[in-house]
């Protein structure tokens, strides 16, 4: 039964017919089933190969479905409400005074507060143990094999125009645009770019971590099944960007052995002046292989001078220029004697190894690079 | 028709929906407006002080703010914009009191003030550069120069303001329009000088003493 | 064209005759319809003698009403030609696939990306909501006008200027290939040497310019000069979400000024900002883009929250649920919207605790605006909705916001942001919450509002054609995206290896097609309108049973507004009169104030334009120029002190007078 309020009388205009417009509508809903689609499709954020990645898909399912216990009512209620409201619908009660309640306002402002304090939770907890530079806790939530019982690898990635190099510093050797990780095996990859930003992806893996020029990035990841991934960029970082992919095998350890010596085998050295020609800006690289690597060559990278005549960053990072002092603390002319100082002071200076370079290097988390000792990987606690 | 007061069934009787006078042309609008720009120019000086925040370390292997900065030049240069800032202040004053004479006057003299203060930053700058101290040599020189080059550059658009006000004083007197623009070339000069704290403060005096 | 290079680079500093595209087919192809259009637009026009009237009534007009109109206009043209990018783009990514290069090099890809995103945020969203509150705010706060009104048409123009010189970079050199924010190192002068970057960064800065003092303007009206009465309680909501966005225009765009100033000096003098050696930092740009960025898609979104309101509590004939809340939920997204700009680059590893608190921050703002939608629901609750098509972008905004809303809480998480960041799903999800949020609105408020400013409705039947096909168009385009990032896609890339993707690829390319006669309707809607403008004619200025004070007066209403400054009593101002039984004011007219039209607006704006275009090329002279001539003209304009002057009380009895007439007729 219709209420009406007094001093509103029903209008006789046609308007649009909205019974069309849900029909419409609710049509809509009939697409629903093309999502089955989805069934033969590689999700491989849903389905990927490594531990850090399921557990960020976990992640992903879970936020999705909290949102859901809000999102699905709003938008049924949405239709629902459009639907029984049309105006050509008598049966619908016409409320015009009812335009505040104390008590949905209650509701409508702490349901979502009471979601979103769940997922902020989820946040906390999450994004420290899924931290990429935090080293892994786990190998395999299937398995539960044990971090302590396994050496991490170390890689360190080096990203150009427009390939990727990786540097295995404990095997002694190198690839273009070919990564390989013995399965169940942790990988810490330490990362930089050589010029410009990019992003070191491997979906199958783990989440992607900035590559930046100068400063060094860390990822912590492991993959658990053997196979063939997909690695890329996934910062645009030029015309080169669009063939920016890598392989990334997932092999057996006696496989890994394998492809360790066959890169020995068939590669060649990887010192300085190769690096400056691999530099260079080159598009669909092929894969190459080094079977040595220069063993300071990923320091000079990310100091940024490899080429001999390039001051390196941490030499020019803090505290330069000084001038030659007296008493310990750092001569000053006065006024009148400005203008009469030799004209490049600090060349000089340079010159005469007053300068403290420190050794720091920047980290994202240390962008000026002030000298520290190298900080002590994070614990494993979360707060 | 005025609104009536609510009789006791308490229903206005007749109320009133437009105004017969004609309504006032809004008071204090310019001045809100050029406060509201004077803050988002407040904000670019932020972006200038954040970007000197984070980059005023890095020397790149040139001079640091001790080897360059000298400091009674700086405390004059800061005198010379204090000054001018007190004697503008005067011509407001006399602005208030309807005296032509007396403002021009004043301000005459904040503008050679601002003029002694940018003669003096243009000398410093000069004497950086001609040591090797460019804006080109560190990322920290880049941010010094830029932070109080925008300053010096708001200074003399503000300097001209203030010649192009003079002028129009002079041709058309302390007409309301006039007093308008003098009240909002206060506020900037006044604001120029409490970001020159800033600077000196954050910029000199710190940098000084790292 | 010297025989001299030193000559030749002291003329035209680095432009050549190599800056014509004449190698690129498309763009030759473009030109040369452009040309022809362009030709036979200024011949109609000169042929029918418009240009007088043209100048008059709107290039030099300083009304709010013709500008608003003018931004709306600007906005279309130069949606036209970010969707001629977006379907460029499309098409390319369905047919490049297994060797295929696509027709689209990289060198012509990367900039159409970039060119896509700047002009849909800066020249076409900005305007677009600029444009609706210039047109509107005045109106329902009962004003005559801006605080500010010369200001007002030079903002205006400085946007203008802005959107040209994108436009000249189409056929004269190239625009930017970095992405629509240019991030260093790439957008740096060592990996990105050409004028593209530059061609991007004066171009922002001079529209930038005219956003600022946009935000000034409009923040100064809304302060001062609503109407006696009308407290901030009881202000209609759009004027709310207009106060809320241009404090945050105003807070916001300083920091992009600032910051492309910083890259303009580090690619001009050779400074060390966003340098990669002698101490420079690309992690400041980022941080400072993005303290920009974050509030500039608020200012996009909030005005179109404000006219879903309108549009919700007039269609559905209720008063707005929840105003109090409403308001709250504004002001509490306009501050925290400053509080999260991180979460666009959890991934650069700032640490766990950085990166859980802006994540944290990010989510909370999900609560203000579902209450939002949570009060749109209400008020559609018990009311009796007229499905209008205005009303129809509102709902179908409610359903396509959520989901994108959603989506952007997600990853709002960064550990599921690492896997997702830069992904196809991401760019998903902004068109999500833009497409369906800001260009709903603004599709909505155009339709609602288009009576008032030209005196009769749009057509309905186009109207609703324009709705379904942007709707179903939409999800076409964009479902398919979130797959394609769950399936590890990252965006930015012109051709693909992987063969199964086609599919969604080509099932974009479907929805982009759909949207493509969305705009058609959308420009038919107004065509067809115009044609029975008759029949549409809305003659009593209230067409659609309105609750705020714009509706009271005629379609359009008269330059002044308003013949007496209204007197407001309540919230929803105009349904309050209505139901008081308000007469409207039939003598005592007396002359009204008025300010005078300029043409020094567009003068200053090009004289910007003409020192923008000789920093881009290097032509240091007409930079020179430019500016000096720029700064000469504003002093110059300030010895110009009559810049008003009365309305005749005749002439405001007059069209008083039409007005009765014409309400009598209605009766």
């Amino acid at each position: 039964m219709r209420t009406v309020s007094p001093n509103k009388s029903r209008s006789r205009q046609r308007h649009s017919r909205p019974g069309g417009a849900l029909r419409a509508f609710l049509r809509l809903f009939a697409l629903l089933p093309l999502f089955g689609l989805l069934a033969g499709c590689k999700l491989v954020v849903l389905d990927p190969a490594g531990d850090v990645a399921m557990q960020q898909r976990d992640i992903v399912i879970l936020s999705t479905a909290l949102m859901l216990i809000i999102v699905v009512p709003v938008l049924l209620l949405t239709v629902v409400f459009a639907w029984w409201y049309r105006d050509s619908n008598i049966d619908a009660v016409y409320d015009p005074e009812f335009h505040h309640s104390t008590q949905l306002e209650v509701v409508i402002w702490s349901a979502p507060l009471v979601i979103i304090v769940a997922l902020g939770l989820l946040t906390w907890i999450s994004t420290h143990l899924l931290d990429p530079f935090r080293p892994l806790g786990r190998v395999n939530g299937a398995e539960q094999v044990a971090v302590a019982d396994t050496k991490p690898l170390r890689v360190q990635v080096v990203a150009l125009d427009w390939k990727w190099l990786f540097i295995y510093p404990d095997q002694g050797i190198g690839t273009v645009n070919e990564l390989a990780v013995p399965v169940n095996v942790p990988v810490t990859f330490e990362l930089t770019s050589s010029d410009v930003m990019n992003s070191f992806f491997v979906p199958a893996m783990a989440g992607q971590i900035y590559t930046m020029p100068g400063m060094q990035t860390k990822l912590h990841a492991v993959l658990n099944r053997p196979g063939e991934y997909t690695g890329m960029s996934s910062q645009y970082s030029g015309s080169g960007f669009s063939d920016m992919y890598f392989t990334t095998h997932g092999l057996s350890g006696a496989d890994f052995e394998q492809w360790v010596g066959k890169v020995k085998a068939d590669g060649t050295a990887l010192g300085r002046t190769e690096y400056l020609n691999l530099a260079q800006p080159s598009e669909r690289e092929p894969v190459h292989h080094y079977k040595s690597v220069d063993p300071g060559l990923f320091a000079a990278v990310l100091d940024m001078c490899v080429e001999d005549s390039k001051t390196c960053k941490s030499d020019m990072m803090h505290g330069g220029g000084r001038r030659v002092s007296q008493n310990g603390r750092p001569a000053h002319l006065p006024w009148a004697e400005r203008g009469k100082a030799a004209p490049n002071a600090y060349a000089s200076a340079l010159g005469s190894g007053v300068i403290d370079t420190g050794s720091a290097i920047c980290t994202a988390s240390n962008a000026t690079g002030v000298s520290v000792a190298r900080a002590a990987e994070p614990t494993q606690r979360v707060n | 028709m005025s609104v009536q007061t609510a009789d006791i069934i308490g229903r206005e009787q007749e109320p009133r929906f437009y105004l017969d006078e004609e309504h006032e042309h809004t008071e204090g609008g310019t001045l809100l407006g050029f406060w509201i720009y004077l803050m988002s120019d407040c904000l670019v000086f932020a972006v200038l002080f954040a970007a000197y925040g984070v980059l005023g370390e890095s020397y790149g292997g040139g001079p640091t703010q001790a080897d360059l900065f000298d400091l009674p030049m700086v405390a004059l240069n800061t005198a010379m914009l204090l000054f001018s800032s007190i004697t503008y202040g005067f011509a407001m004053l006399s602005m208030e009191k309807n005296r032509v004479g007396p403002t021009l006057g004043w301000l005459a003299i904040t503008g050679l003030f601002g003029l002694a203060f940018l003669g003096l930053e243009l000398n410093e700058f000069r004497d950086f550069i001609e040591q090797g101290a460019t804006p080109q040599r560190s990322a920290f020189l880049s941010s010094f120069f830029t932070l109080v080059g925008t300053h010096g550059l708001h200074v003399t658009f503000g300097t001209i303001w203030l010649v192009t006000l003079m002028v129009q004083v002079a041709l058309r007197g302390l007409i309301v329009e006039n007093k308008r623009r003098l009240m909002c070339l206060s506020m900037f000069w006044h604001f120029l000088d409490v970001v020159w704290i800033g600077v000196f403060s954050f910029v000199y005096l710190v940098g000084y003493l790292r | 064209m010297f025989s001299n290079p030193e000559t030749q680079r002291l003329v035209f500093g680095r432009l050549t005759l190599d800056a014509l595209p004449l190698d690129q087919p498309i763009v030759v192809g473009t030109f040369v319809v452009v040309a022809i259009l362009g030709l036979a637009l200024v011949g109609a026009l000169t042929y029918y003698r418009v240009w007088p009237y043209l100048w008059r009534e709107w290039f030099t007009s300083v009304d709010h009403k013709r500008i608003g109109v003018m931004y709306c206009v600007l906005a279309i043209v130069m949606l036209l030609r970010g969707f001629a990018d977006a379907i460029m783009m499309r098409s390319q990514q369905a047919i490049a696939f297994g060797g295929s290069e696509g027709y689209l090099p990289p060198h012509h890809y990367d900039q159409i990306f970039t060119a896509h995103g700047v002009i849909m945020i800066f020249f076409m969203a900005m305007p677009f909501v600029t444009g609706l509150m210039n047109f509107v705010v005045p109106l329902q706060i009962g004003a005559r006008d801006v605080a500010f009104p010369f200001l007002n048409n030079f903002s205006f123009w400085m946007t203008v200027c802005g959107a040209v010189l994108v436009m000249i970079s189409l056929f004269v050199g190239e625009f930017a290939r970095t992405g629509w924010l240019a991030y260093p190192p790439l957008s740096e002068l060592d990996y990105s040497p050409d004028v593209g970057v530059d061609y991007y960064i004066w171009s922002l800065q001079i529209a930038g310019v005219g956003t600022l003092l946009s935000g000034v303007n409009l923040i100064a009206t809304i302060v001062k000069m609503r109407a006696p009465g009308m407290s901030l309680m009881k202000m209609p909501v759009f004027c709310w979400t207009s106060l809320c966005t241009n404090i945050l225009i105003v807070a916001a765009f300083p920091v992009l000024t600032g910051t492309l100033v910083l890259l303009s000096l580090d690619r001009y003098v050779g400074t060390n900002f966003f340098t990669n050696g002698f101490g420079g930092s690309p992690m400041m740009y980022w941080n400072l883009i993005w303290i920009w960025g974050h509030p500039e898609v608020y200012i996009l979104i909030l005005p179109a929250f404000g006219v879903f309101s309108e549009v919700t509590s007039t269609f559905c004939g209720k008063p707005l649920f929840g105003y109090t809340s409403m308001v709250y939920a504004t002001v509490v997204i306009t501050l925290l919207s400053y509080l999260v700009w991180l979460h666009h680059f959890f991934t650069m590893g700032s640490g766990a605790s950085v990166n859980s608190f802006f994540g944290i921050t990010t989510m909370i703002i999900s609560i203000p605006t579902g209450a939002k939608i949570f009060n749109w629901l209400f008020t559609m609750y018990r009311g009796r909705i007229r499905f209008e098509v205005p009303m129809l972008w509102t709902v179908g905004f409610m359903i396509t916001f959520v989901i994108g809303g959603m989506t952007g809480v997600l990853l709002a998480v960064p550990p599921a942001d690492f896997v997702l960041h830069n992904s196809l799903f991401l760019v998903a999800h902004f068109h999500n919450v833009i497409i369906g949020g800001v260009l709903f609105g603004m599709m909505a408020g155009v339709y609602y509002w288009f009576p008032k400013a030209f005196g009769f409705k749009l057509d309905p039947f186009w109207g609703k054609m324009s709705f379904w096909f942007w709707f179903t168009g939409f999800y076409f385009a964009f479902m398919p995206l979130y797959v394609l990032g769950l399936m590890g896609v990252t965006r930015r890339v012109n051709h693909f290896d992987d063969s199964s993707l086609q599919v969604w690829f080509v099932t974009a390319a479907f929805g982009a097609l759909l949207i493509a006669i969305g705009i058609f309707s959308s420009i038919m809607q107004i065509v067809v309108g115009f044609l029975h403008r008759d029949r549409l004619r809305d003659l009593t200025g209230d067409p659609w049973h309105g609750r705020t004070l714009e509706w009271s007066t005629s379609s359009p209403p008269p330059e002044y507004n308003f013949a007496f400054t209204p007197v407001i009593h309540e919230l929803d101002a105009w349904s309050d009169m209505k139901s008081r039984g308000y007469a409207r004011p039939v003598e005592g007219f007396r002359p009204i104030h008025m300010p005078k039209n300029t043409a020094a607006g567009l003068i200053l704006a090009l004289f910007a334009g003409i020192c923008g275009f000789g920093l881009i090329w290097h032509i240091w002279w007409m930079a020179a120029f430019g500016f000096a001539a720029l700064i000469v003209t504003a002093i110059g304009h300030t010895f110009n002190y009559r810049r008003d002057f009365y309305i005749p009380a005749e002439h405001v009895i007059r069209t008083e007078s039409e007005r009765s007439q014409l309400l009598a007729t209605q009766v």
